[in-house]
């Protein structure tokens, strides 16, 4: 019975996405889509990765993270580091983005190890300010790496370009704070889309498994789950890992999009906004973070008309939203008046 | 030398994060929550001392005092406003987010206001240069009024909370919110009266800060307030003592690594051994080691 | 749990829809303009943004471009390069034919990368970053590169003797002042000075800059390099004065405005030079003019990357002028038009008389070393 209705429930989240997708196909066709809307259609796909991966370890193993902006860094610059070398020995474009978003989300992954080994020992405000230390210290690591090609191979210094020391025909790839220029603009909406749906894919399937419920008991009682066996510090790391690995894959997608690349764009910023997202949709609501992650990337765009007062609005409707969706007393008021309104919605949603 | 004088200059950066710290780990001993938009009231505190002085033509005392003021109601405000609403939300995370979400009011407010470019802030403090060694070493005034102002707020501090009926009052309700109220506290007054004495260390913080590094921006409080953060943290959140402490070695650690590592990688230095003292000693140095109950 | 989210996402999508191209072929030229205009960058934006509405307005009091009106759209970026691309969709929508922009350089390499397939001029008044428009031959720029400005610094100091030992502070985290920094050093190894002390600082590090001065005081340098912005130069000055190291000081572009922070003690710039194509202070007509207007407007004195966005359009108008294009062209067509006559035209600015043109969008102007003196600029 439960099960029958976790899946009705997770159709409906994949339909969301796939006729979110068939709705932009029909406005381009018949000439409806603006040239901002176009220009988000990508940036949205790479939010919502980056939403529904970080609900992973907020909502479902219930650590806070304020660092995740590190690892869509890692996966951002392994794979535009990967295309940019590769441009010409691989000539695909297609094969080339996908081995570049493989190899974003595998380092994303191996940083999500590395780092949840230690992090997950902590506990509360104390991992969150280590995972946002870890988010620095990559973003800070990055911006002093200077990496560069040339005919006898590749060259790499912590200080400046000229240490490289290469040849005059020689390509510098990740030039310190400037990052990398020229990246192919490889990533499309349909590859967003197809990113988003593996991404719903995995996620649900994990929330809804054994290892998910296992996680989900260490969440809600830490000490009950490893009286009755389960291996806390495996479940922890598993879905630390796998929310890595998204996050870099959101990376992956973000990088290929730009022209240019820089780590000062993964700070820490980036990392609240993405626990803006999922605090906003509803912590452990995958659906939830898909369309907070939607409309808040899309809010500043569509408020561009109120010139000066652009940022003051957003704020104010941030955290009038943030009242509005959690605090006690209006939720008991939409109880009471907007109660029968949304009756059937609500039985959907919950 | 160069030594002595490197730490002379962490001292002097540590003391400016040690006083923001303070007003953070105040509020998070009590309050339990990470105000994020200390930085922000710093920043507001700074630009009511400035206005006070430019266009006033205010006596750097009466400016302290009007940004004290201006301060502690900004943070009564916000707090009624914006964050009780939010007490006994589903999710303690509720209350960060929308601290976020004034964090960005504060800034755009000051940047219609003021307007975007930064100005450059007359330092409020009349005491002069100590130099040392002949000179060799200097020691700002800023810098030992920063410290003594310090020293003088954690023991206040101290003795407010542990001498005082509001003070203990405050330390019920960081215990025990529920139990407090059946005791006949006023919770919510409690609390408003954390804001209110954070906030009003948040003027002070952001005069100090301005007197000594002189450029104020509507960005000027968000960095200082992370490195404060993590500084409060380093110490052991909600420990006063600590807040000193690790403000103090969070400057020292992040001038010494600037000059014997990398001075571009400094933060990353701060930040690992930040990472290191929390693995070693998970609450912070003087944090209070909590028992978790079955 | 979601009720309030879904039904503003509602509302969304039909704002969405509803504010679809709506494209006004229109009897004025359409100019769009991005930059920071809010977040840490914020004021070289608005400095841009104010300074060629100033421009836009005199021209339309004029009589305009080709007998037709300019109209200004400025759209706020952040300075981050992903917004900065939805600024350039957004002004697409409204119908932009000309691009003055973007303000700075990173958020400029992504929009020339969108500009170039859409064939849409570009004229950047301060992205001094190379990449910034070498994309295609759509691209210029007002302000010079950053190649230009480190290597003419380098040979300035080092062909007037100025200093034997030098020790450069720059901010590595910004591209712009390490694009500087790294061509200064490259000159450097021909000139007979020597490097003695590196200082680098990041975004998140940029009040406390003892240590660096401390590391140039010791190595003994004569002369301080400092490619980096008057915000964090005033902060400089402040501190080198607290701890006694007084060398010499040498400054780029971005110093300028150091002398108009408000609240700042200008006797500690004393004697800085600084390599600047334009001064508030300068007597011509032109500059007097347009710094008298900016000050009325604004209540601020404008900085060099106002300059630079004034000189910019007004180098749009001699363009659209020489290429005789006229408003109901698309940005495709006027695009090609202008691009050709921005090599053809010769403009008398607040930076440069007789700037020119190169094919590859360099501009050519003369950098002047100033030296502040009683609080002003002098000539040197």
């Amino acid at each position: 019975m439960k099960k029958n209705k976790n899946f009705k429930n997770n159709l409906i989240t994949y339909g969301i996405v796939v006729a979110a997708y068939i709705v932009v196909q029909i406005l381009q066709s018949t000439g409806n889509l603006s040239s901002l809307l176009k220009g988000l259609l990508v940036p949205l796909c790479v939010y919502v990765i980056l939403a529904v991966s970080l609900n992973l370890v907020v909502g479902i193993s219930g650590e806070l993270s304020l660092g995740h902006a590190g690892f869509m860094c890692v996966g951002a610059f392994a794979s535009a580091f990967f295309s940019k070398a590769m441009q010409t020995a691989i000539p695909s474009d297609g094969l080339r983005f996908f081995l570049a978003i493989l190899i974003g989300a595998v380092m994303a992954a191996i940083f999500g190890i590395l780092i949840g080994i230690p992090v997950l020992r902590l506990r509360g405000d104390y991992l969150a300010i280590v995972t946002l230390a870890f988010g620095e210290i990559i973003k800070n690591v990055i911006n002093v790496f200077y990496i560069g090609i040339d005919g006898n191979g590749v060259h790499f210094s912590m200080k400046d370009q000229f240490s490289l020391g290469m040849e005059p025909d020689g390509v510098v790839i990740l030039n310190g704070p400037q990052g990398i220029t020229g990246v192919p603009k490889s990533s499309t909406f349909l590859i967003g889309i197809i990113l988003i749906l593996i991404t719903l894919f995995i996620v649900l399937n994990l929330i809804d498994s054994r290892d998910g419920r296992a996680i989900k008991a260490i969440r809600d009682n830490r000490i009950a789950a490893e009286s009755i066996g389960i291996n806390i510090t495996k479940y922890k790391l598993m879905a630390f890992t796998v929310s890595a690995a998204l996050a870099g894959v959101a990376g992956a997608l973000y990088s290929h999009n730009l022209a240019t690349l820089q780590a000062s764009k993964f700070n820490f910023n980036t990392s609240i906004l993405a626990l803006v997202f999922v605090v906003l949709g509803g912590i452990g609501n995958i659906r939830g973070s898909v369309i907070a992650a939607v409309v808040l990337t899309a809010l500043p765009e569509l408020l561009r008309g109120l010139a000066d007062y652009r940022m003051l609005i957003y704020a104010i409707v941030l955290i009038v939203m943030m009242l509005f969706n959690w605090a006690p007393k209006a939720l008991e008021w939409r109880e009471r008046y907007l109660g029968r309104l949304f009756k059937k919605s609500a039985k959907e949603g919950k | 030398m160069s030594f002595l004088s490197y730490l002379i200059n962490g001292i002097s950066l540590g003391s400016v994060y040690a006083i923001i710290a303070l007003g953070y780990t105040m509020v998070y001993g009590i309050a339990k929550m990470l105000n994020f938009a200390h930085g922000d009231v710093i920043m507001v505190g700074g630009y009511a001392a400035l206005t006070m002085m430019l266009s006033y033509s205010a006596h750097p005392f009466v400016a302290v005092l009007v940004a004290i003021v201006v301060c502690t109601v900004l943070g009564i405000t916000i707090e009624a406003v914006a964050y009780r609403p939010l007490r006994g939300a589903a999710s303690p995370l509720a209350v960060l987010i929308t601290a976020i979400g004034v964090s960005y009011l504060l800034q755009n407010v000051v940047l219609l206001i003021f307007g975007s470019n930064p100005k450059s802030f007359q330092s409020v403090v009349p005491v002069p240069d100590l130099k040392l060694a002949g000179g060799a070493l200097t020691i700002s005034g800023e810098t030992i009024v920063t410290i003594i102002s310090c020293i003088v707020i954690m023991t206040v501090l101290t003795l407010f909370i542990n001498k005082t009926k509001a003070g203990q009052a405050m330390l019920a309700v960081s215990e025990d919110k529920g139990a407090a109220q059946l005791m006949g506290i006023n919770v919510n007054g409690t609390i408003a009266l954390t804001f209110a004495i954070g906030s009003g260390l948040a003027a002070i913080a952001g005069v100090l800060l301005c007197s000594t590094y002189p450029s104020l921006s509507p960005y000027t409080g968000s960095m200082p307030g992370i490195k404060a953060f993590v500084a409060a943290v380093f110490g052991g959140i909600g420990s006063i003592p600590g807040a000193m402490i690790g403000g103090i070695l969070l400057g020292v650690i992040e001038i010494l690594g600037k000059a014997y590592i990398s001075s571009q990688l400094a933060d990353a230095i701060v930040f690992a051994v930040l990472i290191v003292v929390l693995l070693v000693k998970p609450t912070g140095l003087l944090g209070k080691q909590i028992q978790e109950k079955v | 749990m979601k009720k309030f989210v879904k039904a503003a996402s509602l509302a969304l999508a039909s704002a969405m829809l509803l504010s679809t191209t709506a494209f006004a072929e229109g009897d004025t030229f359409k100019i769009g303009g991005i930059g920071p205009m809010t977040g840490a960058a914020a004021a070289y934006g608005t400095a841009v943004m104010n300074a060629a509405q100033i421009a836009v307005d005199e021209i339309n009091e004029a009589g305009g471009v080709n007998g037709a009106q300019l109209e200004f759209q400025p759209q706020d970026d952040e300075h981050d390069a992903e917004k900065s691309v939805n600024a350039y969709n957004t002004l697409k929508d409204w119908g932009m034919q000309m691009l003055l922009g973007t303000v700075t350089s990173a958020p400029c390499i992504a929009v020339e990368a969108e500009a170039v397939n859409d064939n849409m001029f570009l004229l950047t008044p301060s992205g001094s970053a190379v990449d910034c428009i070498t994309a295609g031959d759509n691209a210029f720029r007002v302000c010079f590169s950053d190649p230009d400005q480190g290597t003419a610094s380098a040979k300035y100091i080092g062909e007037n003797g100025l200093a034997e030992k030098v020790a450069v502070i720059y901010d590595s985290s910004d591209v712009y002042s390490s694009g500087i920094y790294a061509t200064f050093r490259t000159e450097a190894e021909n000139q007979p000075f020597e490097i003695v002390a590196d200082g680098a600082f990041t975004a998140d590090s940029k009040t406390d800059f003892s240590v660096q001065l401390q590391q140039a005081k010791d190595a003994g340098a004569e002369l301080v390099y400092l490619p980096i912005y008057y915000n964090e130069a005033s902060l400089i000055f402040t501190q080198a004065a607290g701890m006694d190291f007084a060398p010499a000081w040498f400054g780029v572009d971005g110093m300028d405005g150091i002398l108009t922070v408000e609240g700042f003690d200008t006797s500690l710039a004393e004697g800085v030079m600084l390599l600047t194509p334009f001064s508030a202070d300068a007597e011509d007509e032109l500059t007097k003019n347009f710094v008298a207007k900016y000050q009325e407007l604004y209540n601020e004195v404008p900085n060099q990357f106002a300059a630079d966005a004034y000189d910019g359009i007004y180098a749009i108008k001699a363009a659209l002028e020489k290429s005789e294009a006229t408003p109901d062209m698309d940005a495709s067509t006027l695009c090609d038009l202008v691009k050709v006559a921005m090599t053809e035209i010769s403009v008398d600015g607040l930076t440069g008389t007789g700037m020119t043109w190169s094919a590859e969008g360099e501009p050519t102007k003369a950098p002047k070393a100033v030296v502040i003196e009683d609080g002003a600029y002098k000539g040197l």
